[in-house]
């Protein structure tokens, strides 16, 4: 084994860079660079040199990297119905994680076609009919991607019974690889090999397209898009390893300036007796992408999803004040606070985003009266009995106060019909290393699992009040 | 030949449950693919299913009275997502109270379905008009 591993995380604004000490399982030691968009290696190199190592040292140790540079990767996902093979390639494409642009179902339209132009996705998911069920609607939508004047990647991940057919509708330019079905079954969901071919594919083809070639000389192995190594950080810290117990159900907030990502760690299940639950199942690792919740690229959307009175009763600003200053963020994103009320305005955002965020990935309940009484109908996961929620992000990470923020994620209301967490611990990622150790996970489970676990454990948030 | 694929399940807010287990046991050991959609199931449910399955028929159970209700629209909703063609069945409790039979089907027929089975229907008494008008 190597003495030394060194998980690179490309990010859009900052390359940062995790050296782990393998036989010790710590953390070595930590730097960060400004991203440098025209070459990437510059940038990892700057950081690189930030690193405190032996001389000789770096040399021989192993680099893994992940990368949300150059917009992410983006994916439009297609299906045949939208509440069942389109829902199921979204999950798959986000759970890979993917910038979903947007989800199309049915026969794609000419209309559908332009705009799939102008969204310029770096891979297409095509999926649609389950094994042995509908053909014609895959066919006829591979058809027109077929036709697309830019060849695009495509991962087919539909009915088995004609994936061979669907792939040979592609010129050879496209590449296409064939996954299994996402919804083999109707009410069965299989997103990990699609989000096994979509990784291959970001790691064979994209990552040329988004001029990361130069650094991948710098680099030995895994290049994963940025959110797919947090959600299997995730996964790997609720499930453990064979050897040691993991944490059991999670959640994990990311509110960034443009988006808020939400994963959570568990299967929902209901925990309340007479709960039925409907609708397709959902993944043990699901991950949910808010594009209009963000605290300054989306500040504007942000806003306007909180409604400004309820902004300027929780600030105690008037609506004029949090107008001028949400209009302010917007037009210069990069401005900071700078005395305690702006931060305590940002708090709100921050504490906003997380409510909404995890508001929209939990499961809600509904009643359903019925001739033989009332029934409760669960959609989506129940994650009220989940006893860890954890943030991270530079947003959280940064702030004074990320208890503050990580609290909108709890259930405020005794009698809702959402089911978020009720009463959770919340842990900080403080050293910032849930997508090092998720590239690390990919070789080293074990020593992945001790550094995540220490790590979080010393950011431990405890409330106010306790 | 390919096994044919039933989608099957019990419409609107019904929950009776073990007669829909019965009848999936039954389609499966005739040798039908089956899609149970259990209880609870809405139009929407039946259509999307059938849609993503190919499926060769709908089976509708309705157990609770509320049937003629339940099932209004579901056979145009069939004809909208372009599977309007498809068998359909339905048979349980379909009324309150003791309605004259011919008037009960004939009123089923008349939103849809193909074949209209009144309670106490044992699986061997329509399994072979099922495969005979699916062809088999």
């Amino acid at each position: 084994m190597n003495e030394v591993m060194v998980l690179v995380d490309i990010g859009s604004t900052f390359t940062k860079v995790t050296a782990v000490d393998m036989e010790k399982r710590v953390v070595q030691s930590r730097s960060a660079a400004p991203t440098t968009p025209a070459d990437v290696s510059v940038g990892l190199q700057n950081a690189l040199e930030g690193l405190n190592l032996a001389k000789g040292v770096l040399q021989p140790a192993r680099v893994l990297a992940c990368s949300s540079a150059a917009g992410g990767l983006r994916m439009v996902a297609i299906g045949l119905v939208e509440d069942l093979t389109a829902k199921a390639a979204k999950q798959a494409a986000l759970g890979a994680g993917a910038r979903v642009l947007k989800t199309f179902s049915f026969q794609l339209t000419e209309e559908d076609r332009e705009e799939i132009i102008s969204l310029r996705p770096d891979i297409i998911l095509l999926a649609g009919g389950t094994d042995g069920g509908n053909t014609e609607n895959i066919l006829h939508n591979a058809k027109v991607l077929a036709s697309l004047p830019e060849p695009v990647p495509v991962v087919i991940a539909g009915n088995r019974s004609v994936a061979q057919e669907v792939a040979r509708c592609f010129p050879e330019s496209f590449s296409t690889s064939i996954a299994a079905n996402v919804m083999p079954q109707i009410g069965k969901l299989q997103v990990e090999p699609a989000r096994e071919a979509i990784r291959r594919v970001f790691m064979e083809k994209i990552i040329y397209a988004k001029g990361l070639t130069k650094a991948s000389r710098l680099i030995n192995g895994i290049f994963m898009p940025t959110p797919a190594a947090v959600l299997r950080a995730g996964q790997l810290l609720s499930e453990g390893t064979a050897v040691t117990k993991g944490w059991g159900d999670l959640v994990i907030v990311d509110v960034g300036g443009a988006t808020t990502d939400v994963h959570s760690l568990g299967d929902g299940m209901p925990t309340k007796t007479g709960v039925v639950v409907r609708g397709l199942p959902e993944p043990y690792a699901k991950r949910t992408v808010e594009g209009d919740l963000g605290v300054r690229v989306s500040v504007v959307s942000l806003t306007e999803a909180v409604t400004v009175p309820v902004m300027a009763e929780a600030t105690g600003w008037s609506e004029e004040r949090v107008e001028e200053r949400v209009r302010m963020l917007n037009d210069q994103p990069e401005t900071l606070p700078t005395n305690a009320e702006e931060v305590f305005f940002d708090q709100i955002l921050g504490y906003q985003a997380v409510r909404l965020g995890v508001g929209r990935h939990v499961g809600k309940l509904s009643e359903l009266y019925t001739p033989s009484g009332l029934v409760w109908i669960q959609d989506g996961k129940d994650l009220s009995k989940v006893s860890r929620v954890i943030g991270t992000g530079g947003v959280l990470i940064n702030s004074d106060a990320p208890l503050t923020m990580l609290e909108g994620a709890q259930q405020a209301e005794v009698a809702s019909l959402e089911l978020r967490p009720e009463s959770p611990q919340y842990f900080l990622d403080g050293d910032y290393i849930l997508a090092a150790m998720g590239l690390l996970a990919q070789e080293h489970p074990e020593t992945a699992l001790t550094v995540l676990q220490n790590s979080l454990g010393e950011h431990e948030l405890s409330r106010r009040d306790m | 030949m390919e096994a044919r694929t039933l989608v099957l399940g019990v419409i609107g807010s019904d929950v009776h449950a073990v007669g829909n287990k019965i009848l999936e046991i039954s389609f499966k050991e005739a040798g039908f693919t089956v899609v149970n959609l259990g209880v609870l199931v809405s139009q929407k449910e039946f259509v999307e299913a059938a849609l993503e399955t190919n499926a060769d028929a709908i089976m509708v159970s309705s157990l609770y009275g509320h049937g003629e209700i339940d099932v209004r629209g579901l056979r145009e909703a069939l004809i909208e997502a372009g599977i309007g063609d498809i068998l359909m069945y339905i048979g349980g409790y379909l009324v309150v109270g003791s309605q004259e039979w011919s008037e009960v089907e004939s009123k089923f027929k008349q939103l849809g379905f193909d074949r209209v089975y009144p309670p106490s229907t044992l699986p061997e008494d329509f399994i072979p008009t099922l495969k005979s008008d699916l062809g088999m």
